[in-house]
């Protein structure tokens, strides 16, 4: 142990006290105080995490149903189960629904509840913060989800083209539940951005450098600068179509000067980047599990971090890949094309760590393990699949056909569901203390691996025989019956290992095998505390010495002391050392994240209505953020 | 490797296969244009097989071989762990050769496809919500006229579809003869096609417009030059004029139940600009852009309840007594 400061205040520090009295008070300190309003007002990052986790495997089930619905109307020729308006809302919803509901939220989900956990702190950075978006993002996916209760579900695809989300086509106000929801969820992502970028520049454990940080924490760090930069092109997007539909501005409106590309620029440049903030913590995730479940440390550590950082730049040069059907000149045209292709190499180099390290290390086949394999067959089909829509020409075939749903079904559910449901059974043993099921686990990988391939891969030969996205039906000559079958039902296969997971989990919770603090053996910090954490995450901050903490000092690591048991306190360390710096107060509990967030729904749902809700939405939000921020007298208030 | 080779080419040959049966497949290519694209499809195919199966070789063998047991995680062979970074660059580097491999051989199929000739006939087409207005141009305006969802074009001469929209997005997309191009409002776009062979190649929308995307279809018909002319030639004349009493009574209704305020016929007083234009609709094959085959029941069906059979188009329904239908539908077979 080392004395971290030595101020001569008279405050009791962690090393005054020995183990048992210590994990008391800190209970004390950090526990999320009982009863209905502590529970809103909590701002333990685990208990939030596991909230968004939550919700956002609800809005998964809810979306994947409406994938069933769809699936079913399109299994035969001119099947009438749906209506064309119904159907036109559901295809919206669904892709809506996974895209802002479930795959950038639980990814984010993850993180807030285990990136503190793994660089060794005791709360995530601007906690507060953290309960608002998880408010926000819960509201704003029920008031989507309301909308379509009430037949007001949004119509005009994820993508919302211009002008077919104007008020001109689209006078309902569907299109504008649809822009607003973009502002929701946005807002949510962005506040848990910025926690995720502070927690993990300044919160990491004493010695944690630069290269001793866990891969899926770099995955999260640059997803949250992908997140930050992204992000407000679709604001920008959103918001001009809201005031185009509700304040008569032109941006949009061709004859008055507007253009109707702008928003296939301002959509896409955020669309193409969200791709990979939903895949780089994927792949965050896979290189954990790897290293686990190979039983020996990542090859190309080095490799894989700078792949990482070189996806995020290169994503936000690939977008006029999605409009090369939109006339574009052709050598710029082709210029995206390459940069599309390029992308594969910091993804093969990915692959090819994974490899290796599978090569050498002694595998553990359960079922994590199973559904990291799936991964690596499913994600590397889809990645060469969108090698090929990168060409220009291939494009201009099979953009708008199944081909491109076979596409980015291979690379989002292979490259990002997969991986995240072999983390979900990673991780759910330190979430719970109980194992998962591994009989059901089994069950559970090989019906979602035969079913997604059965579901998805007839779909890639559809396309290449004509069948456009989008379509509510199609007649029987075109010959697409028999292939649509067979995907409908490899459909229902793969979603039938959902509902086995969702037994899994809910048989587990209660009967799962006891997990202890470590059950796989793993080397992160997120295994040197108990499962599930103490709401203090950890009685004393661990010091890493070696990038596989829990590997190198088995069952002993070196810890920090003097910490003030008196009140809530992280500690602060420089960004690529990670020498610690100073001792910082962590906020108490608080209402008022609610009240702003519920002050803020208020503002955005009246805000469609009418344009005087930005006048009178905005003083409720005043006081709310008042309530928030009133000095609490907390050491830095006072000083 | 050459058994890869095989078994990849094997793989993309049943795509080909599976992909050849139907009428809209990128893969029955009657065109140059498509031609070429369908080289470069089978090349990234066969690419990809290779790799992909390179890559699940490779895991396989990875996870079956032979591992020293016992052995701790931090316990690493420096010898294996240099090996494996050099093979890990050296796969890096050969998929950035592939790519740009792959992007030179793409951009050289795309100034192929794009390689546009002189002299074209010139096609103006505008995307509808939810059907095609198709426009002949020709050097004198008396020689232009308008069709619907019916596109014929001369066979080996090189047409320039120009793109337009008159209200949301469409995409114009004939895999048999190029790829798609979409109509942009406020933009016009256009593609050039070389059609080898005669026959019908269908089309459809391929940009969602809203509720009735999945009928919007069309079919592009290749003709031999001299047919073409004499249809071209043809469709430039005005509809005769009925000659029994049935059509006259039809062409008189089509009129007094306001037909005319959407549909033109030309030559008569009929001239609305709203929906497609029937001066000749009885020459067409289907109704609907591409939803019905032409007969006389579908089109008393069509105009009795077009919202039943395209729910959301923009016709409305028109309450006509069953003698009333029987004279509209006699006129409108009567326009050849």
């Amino acid at each position: 142990m080392s004395e971290l400061v030595s101020t001569p205040d008279r405050e009791l520090r962690d090393n005054d006290l020995d183990h048992s009295e210590l994990s008391a008070r800190l209970i004390g300190l950090w526990h999320t105080p009982s009863g209905w309003l502590g529970r809103l007002a909590t701002v333990d990052h685990k208990v939030v995490g596991k909230r968004y986790i939550l919700t956002a495997f609800a809005f998964l089930a809810l979306g994947g149903i409406l994938a069933v619905l769809m699936r079913l109307q399109l299994s035969g020729a001119e099947r009438k189960l749906l209506s064309p308006d119904l159907y036109n809302q559901v295809f919206t919803m669904h892709g809506s629904t996974m895209m802002f509901l479930f795959a950038v939220p639980v990814m984010k989900a993850f993180a807030v509840y285990f990136v503190p956990l793994m660089v060794g702190t005791r709360n995530i950075a601007f906690p507060r913060l953290n309960a608002f978006s998880y408010w926000i993002f819960l509201f704003g996916g029920c008031f989507l989800w309301g909308s379509f209760l009430f037949n007001a579900g949004p119509d005009i695809g994820w993508f919302a083209y211009v002008p077919l989300s104007s008020l001109q086509f689209n006078p309902s106000k569907r299109a504008d539940v649809w822009a607003q929801m973009i502002t929701f969820t946005e807002v949510a992502a962005l506040a848990v951005a910025v926690e995720i970028v502070v927690t993990v520049f300044k919160q990491r454990a004493v010695g944690m450098t630069l290269d001793r940080i866990p891969i899926y924490v770099w995955a999260m760090l640059v997803t949250a600068f992908l997140v930050l930069f992204a992000m407000p092109s679709v604001m920008i997007a959103s918001t001009t179509l809201i005031l185009d539909r509700l304040v008569n501005t032109h941006f949009y409106d061709t004859a008055s000067g507007g253009n109707v590309l702008l928003w296939q620029h301002l959509f896409w440049f955020f669309g193409h980047p969200e791709v990979y903030i939903i895949f780089i913590p994927a792949t965050g995730m896979v290189s954990m599990l790897v290293a686990t479940f190979a039983r020996r440390p990542v090859v190309g550590y080095t490799v894989i971090v700078l792949s990482l950082i070189a996806t995020g730049f290169l994503s936000f040069g690939l977008w006029v890949h999605h409009m090369f059907a939109t006339g574009l000149p052709q050598l710029g045209a082709s210029m995206f094309t390459a940069s599309s292709m390029l992308i594969a190499v910091p993804s093969g180099l990915q692959i090819f760590c994974w490899l290796a390290t599978l090569w050498d290390g002694r595998p553990v086949y359960r079922t994590p393990l199973l559904f990291v394999l799936g991964f690596i067959a499913i994600f590397v089909l889809g990645g060469l699949s969108g090698v090929m829509v990168a060409s220009v020409p291939i494009d201009m075939q099979v953009h708008d056909t199944y081909f491109v749903v076979a596409h980015f079904h291979y690379v989002l559910i292979g490259g990002a569901v997969f991986p995240l449901i072999g983390a979900l059974y990673y991780w759910f043993p330190k979430i719970t203390g109980r194992m998962l099921s591994e009989r059901l686990g089994r069950w559970n990988f090989w019906l979602a691996f035969i079913g997604f391939n059965i579901g998805f891969f007839p779909m890639h030969i559809l396309g290449l025989m004509g069948m456009p996205r989008r379509v509510y039906t199609y007649t029987p000559e075109m010959g697409w019956d028999h292939l649509n079958l067979l995907s409908s039902t490899g459909g229902v296969v793969f979603a039938t290992s959902f509902v086995l997971l969702i037994f899994n989990v809910i048989h587990s919770l209660r009967r799962g095998e006891l997990a202890g603090d470590n059950p796989w053996d793993a080397s992160t910090l997120e295994w040197a505390t108990s499962s599930p954490p103490p709401p203090y995450n950890f009685s004393r901050i661990p010091v890493v010495t070696h990038r596989d903490p829990l590997w190198a000092d088995a069952g002993n690591l070196p810890v920090v002391a003097g910490l003030s048991v008196e009140r809530r306190e992280v500690l602060l360390s420089s960004v690529a050392d990670a020498e610690p710096h100073t001792r910082e107060s962590s906020p108490e509990p608080s209402i008022w994240p609610l009240l702003t967030a519920i002050a803020t729904t208020i503002f955005f749902i009246g805000s469609i209505f009418t344009p005087w809700a930005v006048v009178w939405g905005t003083p409720p939000i005043a006081a709310a953020l008042i309530g928030w921020f009133w000095p609490s007298g907390t050491k830095e208030d006072e000083e | 490797m050459t058994s890869w080779l095989r078994l990849s080419l094997a793989i993309a040959g049943a795509c080909v296969l599976a992909s050849c049966t139907g009428w809209q497949s990128s893969f029955n290519a009657q065109a140059p244009q498509a031609d070429e694209i369908r080289r470069l499809l089978l090349i990234f195919i066969a690419v990809s097989a290779v790799v992909w199966i390179g890559v699940m070789v490779v895991l396989f063998f990875g996870m079956l071989r032979r591992k020293r047991q016992n052995q701790q995680p931090l316990d690493l062979h420096e010898g294996f762990e240099r090996r494996a970074g050099s093979v890990v660059l050296i796969a890096g580097l050969l998929t950035t050769v592939t790519v740009l491999a792959l992007s030179f051989v793409s951009y050289g199929a795309q100034r192929t496809v794009f390689a546009n000739e002189a002299d074209p006939v010139t096609i103006k087409v505008t995307g509808h919500q939810w059907w095609w207005e198709v426009q002949y141009q020709a050097d004198s305006p008396h020689l232009s006229f308008t069709t619907a969802n019916e596109i014929r074009v001369p066979v080996g001469k090189p047409v320039t579809v120009e793109l337009e929209s008159a209200d949301v997005i469409h995409s114009f997309w004939v895999p048999s003869l190029t790829g798609k191009m979409d109509l942009i409002t406020g933009q016009r776009n256009s593609l050039q096609f070389t059609a080898r062979t005669a026959g019908i190649y269908r089309g459809q929308c391929a940009e969602f417009c809203g509720i009735q995307h999945a009928h919007m279809a069309f079919t592009v018909r290749a003709l031999p030059p001299d047919e073409y002319s004499r249809w071209r030639h043809h469709q430039n004349q005005g509809a005769a004029s009925p000659g029994d009493p049935l059509g006259i009574r039809g062409e008189q209704l089509f009129r007094g139940r306001g037909c005319g305020l959407c549909h033109t016929i030309r030559g008569t007083l009929a001239g609305g600009q709203f929906g497609p234009d029937l001066t000749h609709v009885a020459s067409r094959d289907t109704i609907a852009a591409g939803t019905l085959p032409k007969t006389s029941g579908n089109l008393a069906a069509w105009i009795s309840d077009p919202q039943h059979i395209k729910p959301g188009n923009l016709m409305p329904k028109m309450a006509l007594q069953s003698d009333e239908m029987i004279a509209i539908v006699h006129y409108l077979e009567q326009l050849q």
